[in-house]
């Protein structure tokens, strides 16, 4: 299938970017997205073009490298699923296809499709961790922890960090990902004694870094790869605020 | 994290409205408040179609406690203050955070009323200020002091003005089916089980409250309601 490809071209984070289009003959649709642009990326280098650049490591949708919008979805048309794994042939003949980066005053892009996502480092830094000498590994069930709350703390980590929630939200809030990482420890027994203090400095740490406000209209939870639930928001909002007034 | 030191207590005031989570726990409460108004006070409009006597005598009886009228007025305003504040802030705020649009964006996975909460909202507001111009102060429309059951009749039977009014409220509907369920959340009230009870439940006392106050300005443009001649 051939495709036609608008893509957000910036060459590095002072320069002003544009979006530029190309063709991409004769797509297999066994491809993985990113192996199309591998494709694209070749033929612009024969020609002696400058490839369009853009985020990868594992391609197999666990590491939170890949992402970038296309046609207005964080990730693409397939739910549950990162960019890497989302194969061509959810695509047909003639298509044509808008990609741009994150869009969040927190992430200012790099170039092209890479954006800075070094604020999220600094909210798990900001209390994404348990503060107790661990020693030598315990032994297995010397701290119980109840099916439901390994089942809930298990469904939050799997958050990959990718940013999808705050490119997909109009207000780009990190409220997601943020309540995804407090979740993750808050609802374990490590995690519980400090969930307060836990909640309060890594809000505070999202709030800083300048990301916006959530509205509650979930369109984090509609274009994230792992399906993290907005309920993790609610984690966080109660945390933070019994915390804080209680 | 543990090294923190614990906040004085106005200094966490201060730090608890400076981050986003803090001032939507404040849109939620004082939405609340201004939800049970609407509740309460749709309760007392419908006595229209029990005739001019019971109308005008609960506006009456309303006014024969000052105390607690002025005490409800005052929560109201500062209610409705604090809800409109915070609103302006976060709404700047979001704008600054995405100081950069998209060429495309689609936003077609959110409810149409959570993605217009910033128009469904201010319309509203506008309504309210014409509203208290209109049946409290009376500063506009065919209105009289002391006739407020022939007040709201002759006015809704101006199409014009049910027009504005029908249009408000299918707005107050939309902004209500969205906020009522997203108090909950921001409140950290909700859970993977109540969630979806709780939307139902929202978009459910939504449409109620717009139907019950579609009927009046309805039943009187129909002549199902009509003057009492008192005035
Ligand atoms: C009768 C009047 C009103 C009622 C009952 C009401 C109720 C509510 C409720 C319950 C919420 C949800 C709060 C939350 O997400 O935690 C909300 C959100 C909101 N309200 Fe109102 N509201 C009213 C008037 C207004 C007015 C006059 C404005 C205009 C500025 C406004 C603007 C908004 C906005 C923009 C939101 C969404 C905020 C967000 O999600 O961050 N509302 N409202
Ligand atoms: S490249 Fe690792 S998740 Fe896509």
């Amino acid at each position: 299938m051939n495709l036609t490809l608008h893509v957000w071209r910036q060459k590095n984070a002072a320069a002003k970017g544009g979006m530029t289009r190309y063709e991409a003959k004769d797509v297999s649709p066994d491809m993985s997205f990113l192996e199309m642009l591998d494709v694209v990326n070749e033929g612009l280098i024969a020609k002696g073009e400058e490839p369009i650049a853009f985020e990868h490591d594992c391609r197999e949708g666990i590491c939170g490298s890949c992402g970038f919008m296309i046609n207005g979805v964080a990730h693409g048309p397939q739910r549950g699923t990162t960019v890497c794994q989302l194969h061509m042939r959810h695509y047909r003949d003639g298509d044509v296809l808008f990609l741009e980066p994150w869009r969040a005053t927190a992430f200012p892009v790099i170039k092209d499709l890479v954006v800075d996502r070094r604020p999220f480092d600094r909210i798990i830094a900001a209390g994404g961790y348990i503060s107790a000498s661990t020693g030598s590994a315990r032994d297995g069930n010397t701290i119980l922890v109840p099916k439901q709350a390994a089942d809930k703390a298990m469904d939050a980590a799997a958050c990959i960090g990718c940013g999808a929630c705050v490119a997909a939200c109009p207000n780009a809030a990190a409220a997601l990902f943020t309540g995804a990482k407090i979740t993750h420890l808050n609802i374990l027994p490590q995690g519980a004694p400090e969930r307060y203090s836990r909640a309060r400095s890594m809000v505070g740490q999202m709030n800083a870094e300048g990301f916006g406000q959530c509205t509650n209209i979930g369109l984090c939870e509609a274009v994230c790869p792992k399906e993290i639930k907005l309920e993790v928001i609610n984690k966080m909002n109660r945390d933070y605020l019994v915390g804080v007034l209680a | 994290m543990s090294s923190l030191a614990v906040p004085a207590p106005i200094d966490r005031v201060f730090r608890f409205y400076q981050t986003t989570v803090g001032k939507k726990a404040i849109m939620a409460v004082t939405g609340v408040v201004l939800f049970a108004f609407i509740l309460g006070h749709l309760a007392g409009n419908l006595q229209v179609f029990e005739g001019q006597a019971k109308f005008d005598n609960y506006a009456i009886f309303l006014r024969s406690l000052p105390a607690a009228l002025w005490s409800a007025r005052i929560v109201l305003l500062v209610c409705v203050t604090l809800h409109i504040v915070t609103t302006v802030q976060l709404a700047l705020l979001g704008k600054s955070a995405r100081a950069v649009s998209y060429v495309k964006k689609d936003n077609a996975a959110a409810s149409y009323a959570s993605r217009t909460m910033y128009w469904s909202g201010p319309i509203v507001g506008a309504f309210i200020v014409y509203h208290l111009a209109q049946f409290t102060f009376l500063l506009t429309g065919p209105v009289m002091e002391g006739h407020p059951y022939d007040n709201v009749v002759l006015s809704f039977q101006q199409w014009p003005i049910s027009v504005f009014y029908i249009i408000a409220m299918v707005l107050l509907g939309m902004h209500l089916s969205h906020g009522v369920w997203s108090m909950f959340q921001s409140l950290g009230i909700t859970s993977p089980t109540r969630s979806p009870f709780i939307k139902s439940a929202a978009r459910l006392i939504a449409i109620v409250i717009t139907l019950g106050f579609l009927s009046i300005p309805i039943a009187v443009l129909a002549g199902f309601v009509t003057t009492s001649g008192a005035r």
